[in-house]
C-alpha cells in the first residue's frame, strides 16, 4: 500500500493519525446518536463540541501531511489534484 | 447528500487469506439483515417519519453506509490474492465464474439482493419495530460470523459492528419511547 | 445482577444422530434491559470506545462462541457476560 512515494516512517504516521482520527471521530458518531435522543444533555453537547475541535485539529494535520480526506470542497485542494490518488480506505 | 470520507469507521484487518469466510461474510453485504438492507430501510423510511424521530433514523442509516465498506473491506481483503484453484475450493468457483472477485450484492448462499428484504409501512410504529428487530438480527448474524472464524483481526472487525447494532437497538427503542410520549397531545386537549 | 447470556436444555432424543449439545444459550444484551438511556452514564476513554463499539459501558456486553467445545456440553451456568 501507501504508493511507491511514501516511506516506511510515513507509512507508520499514516496508520497512526488516521487510528486517531477514527478514535476522535468515533466518539463523535455516539454522542450524536445519543443526542438525536437526548437534546438536552448540556454536558454530552460539551463534550461534543470539543471532539469537534480536537478532529478538525488531527484532520488539518493529517492532510497536511497525506492529502485531503473530502473531496466536493470539503477540504483544500492540493496541485497537482490529490484527492483521486490511492490509497483509498479499502486498499490499506 | 453525502460527504465522502477518506477513511473507515474502524480500522479493519484479516490476518490471512480466507476466500471461505469471504464466501460468508458477504451474507452482511447483500443478505436480508445485510447492512446494504439496513442502511436502504432506514434511508427510506425516513421521509415518512415524524420529524421528533427522522434524526435517529437519518444517522443511524448514515452509519450503515460506513458498516457497509466495512464489510466490503473485509471481503476484499480475504479474497485478494486467492487464486482461482483457492477461490473454487472456497466454494466461490460459481461466483468467480461470472465475477472474478468482484463483490456481488448477494447473501452467503448466492442468492441476489432484493428490495423485498426490507419494509416501509409508513407507521412509525411498525417501522421502528422493524428497525429493532432488524438490528436484533444483523447482531445475531454477526455472533454467527464470529463462530465460524478464528481469525483474531478479522474476529475484532465483527464484534466492533455487531456492538453497534446493540447501540443502534438501543437508540430505536428510546425513539419508541419518544414517539409514545403525550407531548403534542398534551397542547392540543 | 442479570446476565447478557441464558441457557436451556433442549430435548434430547435417543435418536438424535450427532453427538447432543446438551446446553443451549441464546443472547440478552444490555439494550434489551436499559430503557430510555440515562444521562451522565460513565463512559470508556475514547481509545477504549473505539476498541469496544461504544462509548458507554453500561452498553458494552461482548460476544463469544459459546460452543467452542461444547460438545458434549459445557457452558451450564446460564452465563455471564464474559465467558466462553
Amino acid at each position: 500500500m501507501g504508493g511507491p512515494r511514501w516511506t516506511d516512517e510515513q507509512k507508520k504516521a499514516y496508520y497512526k493519525l488516521m487510528k486517531e482520527i477514527q478514535t476522535v471521530d468515533f466518539v463523535l458518531v455516539e454522542l450524536n446518536l445519543y443526542l438525536n435522543t437526548h437534546p438536552d444533555d448540556q454536558q454530552a453537547v460539551q463534550q461534543y463540541n470539543e471532539f469537534v475541535q480536537r478532529s478538525a485539529a488531527l484532520k488539518n494535520r493529517f492532510q497536511s501531511m497525506f492529502g485531503p480526506l473530502y473531496g466536493f470542497g470539503n477540504s483544500y485542494a492540493t496541485c497537482p489534484w490529490s484527492w483521486k490518488e490511492a490509497p483509498w480506505p479499502w486498499q490499506v | 447528500m453525502w460527504v465522502y470520507e477518506k477513511k473507515l469507521q474502524y480500522p479493519v484487518r484479516v490476518s490471512k487469506c480466507d476466500p471461505r469466510m469471504a464466501k460468508f461474510l458477504i451474507e452482511q453485504y447483500g443478505g436480508a439483515d445485510g447492512e446494504l438492507a439496513a442502511a436502504l430501510r432506514y434511508l427510506n423510511q425516513r421521509y415518512t417519519l415524524p420529524d421528533q424521530v427522522i434524526g435517529i433514523v437519518n444517522d443511524i442509516g448514515t452509519e450503515e453506509l460506513a458498516h457497509l465498506e466495512m464489510i466490503a473491506t473485509m471481503v476484499y481483503k480475504l479474497t485478494k490474492d486467492a487464486t482461482a484453484e483457492e477461490m473454487k475450493e472456497a466454494g466461490l468457483g460459481a461466483h468467480y465464474a461470472d465475477h472474478d472477485k468482484a463483490l456481488f450484492f448477494h447473501n452467503a448462499a448466492g442468492a441476489p439482493f432484493t428490495a423485498t428484504y426490507f419494509q416501509a409501512k409508513g407507521d412509525p410504529i411498525a417501522d421502528l419495530y422493524e428497525d429493532i428487530a432488524a438490528e436484533e438480527k444483523a447482531r445475531s448474524t454477526y455472533q454467527w460470523l464470529i463462530n465460524m472464524t478464528d481469525d483474531p483481526d478479522l474476529k475484532d472487525g465483527l464484534q466492533f459492528l455487531r456492538e453497534r447494532e446493540v447501540v443502534h437497538s438501543q437508540r430505536f427503542r428510546e425513539a419508541v419511547e419518544i414517539l409514545k410520549e403525550e407531548r403534542g397531545a398534551k397542547k392540543i386537549f | 445482577m442479570f446476565t447478557y447470556r441464558k441457557a436451556y436444555r433442549p430435548y434430547i432424543s435417543p435418536w438424535d444422530p450427532c453427538p447432543p449439545l446438551l446446553v443451549k444459550t441464546y443472547e440478552t444484551p444490555p439494550q434489551l434491559y436499559m430503557g430510555f438511556q440515562p444521562m451522565g452514564l460513565p463512559q470508556f476513554n475514547s481509545r477504549e470506545a473505539l476498541r469496544r463499539g461504544t462509548l458507554w459501558p453500561a452498553l458494552f456486553a461482548p460476544y463469544t462462541n459459546p460452543y467452542k467445545d461444547a460438545k458434549g456440553g459445557v457452558c451450564d451456568d446460564g452465563g455471564t457476560p464474559m465467558d466462553g
